[in-house]
């Protein structure tokens, strides 16, 4: 990916919870065809940030821009336009638990597209193929395990092949195979659809394999302390914290020694 | 070489065949959702045409794709497969390529897909009784669970948190007058008004004090604020401790070694048994008050009078037998909202399912116990 077009950009955003500032000042921007990483200790604000960016918690000031759209500025019809290009992975998958897998994943298919039944059910198991649960279409959320769930959940997200799919946590719960495959899917999606992709992570191998582009949020400081290329930043940044974060604390030791 | 040519807005399939046993389908166009796309039946009836054995692709004139093109694609490779017919993706995009490989690395689970079954009237008869049997197992271990906890309890040996106690009976008790107090009070002034308008016509008003008096106080308080208390508090009891099932904070508790039982159950089958009574009480007054009102309004009759006639009418047995009924009930209430709360399953759709179930049960027992105790008061004379 040579051309680096802005998909969306964040100004001078304050996030919180009431009069409580939780994260402030926050600039950047996740180009076209970005696997951008927000990265940071527990308790940060990773996922209050990506709430903010798929339009389910208002900022406290600042800018959220899709294209040349604010989209905290934005009615709701506009709004809604924009969260139509969107793929949520919620952590722990959210799927609709009084429905089949099946059922879950054409529900979008059957809101937004004129596609016939045979048509719905044979991309249901294509995207369910796709996160390695072929053949669980007619089982129930609460009858697989939790990392199948939120494979499932995935294929819900990817089922309108959105233009920005936003991950929180994919990999927690997964097993290292899995957890590999997923990372495999993200890249194998970027490079044939041009899929951007905002993920919310502390996966180290994860964070490398995947990602070109990313914030770290810090939470003393409460603002974005670094941000850029993970492997980039591995190697330069002379953050002790951000390299504190990379290195799995081991740099750190080093130091103080 | 014959060519098959189909014209179509957005994307475009055509066939061509060079030779006879082999055959390269053109993709063209845009093959993305909102356009018309081919429908595969029809490719699928091409490549079943006999002799066929190689199966290639030409994708050069293709504009743009997504999931659609890779749905279509796997039906084609599908029928490839089951036909023996050599299936060459070279002519693909590299994307498409790669994410179907993506999409087959993963085997179909065997035995992973399920088959509708379709059992005989003999085999669900059958095994709805087992599950009958096995279900009434359960409520007879949580009768024994509660019975040896309120022994623990009365012991003072139970462990649970005093403060717990004191929240739910603030929560059953006084957050529950407002309501209690607006039904027991319209219950009471239907009462009159029925037996009013009976009464008239023999000129005996008077009695509508003993009417509303011995009905409210001996069974209908205690039943009104029975139905109130289960819909209120035993469908809450039931979406908490389904709640708490569904985080595993019921897990929780066991592995730390403290039952379930004695620490949720108990301090809210105490309360609503304490406080159901005192309601009771509290809404028998609240419909002699409504009563009051109408024989007052409408009947001319002196307050005086008729709070004397009232008195005159009841007699402590009516206090006792409607005390019975509405601590039965507090019991009742308690038991089918917890014991529905913790047979939940773990889903949101169960914690639904075990709140409405709680609430029926707790209604459904509610009233056959009132006539179980009116027969017995009956029998014995009281």
């Amino acid at each position: 990916m040579d051309e680096t077009e802005p998909q969306i950009v964040i100004k001078g955003l304050d996030m919180g919870y009431g009069s409580f500032v939780l994260m402030r000042n926050l600039n950047f921007t996740v180009n076209r065809g970005d696997i951008f990483i927000i990265m940071g200790g527990s308790g940060c604000g990773k996922s209050t940030l990506m709430k903010i960016l798929i339009g389910l918690k208002k900022p406290l000031r600042g800018q959220v821009l899709y294209g040349d759209l604010s989209f905290w500025d934005a009615d709701p019809d506009e709004q809604e336009r924009v969260m139509r290009r969107f793929g949520v992975l919620y952590q722990s998958g959210a799927l609709f638990s009084s429905m089949t897998l099946a059922e879950n994943v054409a529900l979008p298919l059957e809101q937004y597209t004129d596609m016939s039944k045979s048509q719905i059910s044979s991309m249901v198991s294509l995207k369910l193929a796709l996160v390695g649960l072929a053949g669980f279409e007619e089982f129930y959320p609460s009858e697989i395990s939790g990392g199948m769930q939120k494979r499932a959940g995935l294929a819900r997200a990817m089922a309108l092949d959105p233009d920005i799919l936003f991950f929180d946590e994919p990999s927690a719960g997964l097993d290292p195979v899995s957890a590999r495959l997923l990372d495999d899917l993200i890249l194998e999606l970027r490079a044939s659809l041009g899929t951007t992709f905002v993920v919310v992570t502390h996966e180290l191998a994860s964070i490398f394999a995947i990602g070109n582009n990313s914030v770290y949020l810090d939470v003393d400081s409460r603002t974005m302390t670094a941000s850029g290329d993970p492997k980039k930043l591995l190697a330069q940044s002379s953050d002790p914290k951000v390299r504190k974060f990379l290195t799995r604390g081991e740099e750190s030791a080093h130091v103080q020694a | 070489m014959q060519v098959a040519e189909k014209v179509l807005v957005g994307a475009g399939l055509s066939f061509s065949r060079p030779t006879d046993d082999f055959m390269v389908i053109h993709l063209a166009g845009n093959w993305e959702r909102g356009q018309i796309l081919p429908n595969p039946d029809e490719t699928l009836k091409v490549i079943e045409s006999a002799s066929l054995r190689t199966l290639s692709f030409d994708a050069s004139g293709l504009a743009a794709w997504d999931s659609n093109l890779l749905t279509f694609l796997i039906r084609i490779k599908e029928r490839c497969n089951e036909k023996k017919v050599e299936y060459r993706d070279d002519g693909l995009p590299d994307g498409a390529r790669r994410l179907l490989v993506l999409a087959l690395a993963v085997p179909e689970r065997k035995g992973a897909r399920r088959e509708l079954r379709k059992e005989s009237f003999f085999v669900t008869a059958g095994e709805k009784a087992e599950q009958f049997a096995a279900s009434a197992g359960e409520v007879f271990d949580f009768l024994g669970e509660a019975f040896v906890s309120i022994i623990r309890f009365l012991g003072g040996r139970a462990s649970f948190r005093r403060v717990d106690l004191f929240l739910f009976l603030q929560e059953t008790g006084s957050q529950a007058l407002p309501i209690v107090s607006l039904i027991s009070m319209l219950v009471g002034l239907i009462l009159a008004f029925v037996g009013a308008i009976q009464l008239k016509t023999f000129g005996a008003q008077i009695y509508v004090a003993d009417l509303v008096g011995i009905a409210m106080v001996r069974v209908m308080g205690a039943i009104m604020t029975g139905i109130i208390v289960a819909g209120r508090t035993g469908a809450s009891y039931a979406a908490q401790l389904g709640t708490m099932q569904v985080n595993e904070e019921i897990d929780a508790l066991k592995t730390l070694g403290i039952s379930p039982m004695e620490f949720l159950v108990l301090p809210r089958m105490v309360a609503l048994t304490l406080m159901m009574p005192l309601l009771c009480v509290y809404a028998d007054i609240m419909g002699i008050f409504g009563g009051l009102i109408v024989g007052v309004v409408m009947l001319d009759l002196n307050p005086v009078v008729y709070l004397n006639e009232t008195k005159a009418a009841l007699s402590l047995t009516n206090v006792w037998i409607g005390l019975f009924h509405s601590a039965v009930f507090g019991v009742i209430i308690a038991l089918s909202g917890c014991l529905r709360g913790i047979q939940c399953g773990r889903s949101a759709s169960a914690v639904g399912y075990a709140t409405t179930s709680a609430v029926v049960t707790s209604i459904v027992c509610i009233i056959v116990a009132t006539a179980i105790i009116t027969i017995l008061c009956n029998v014995l004379g009281i």
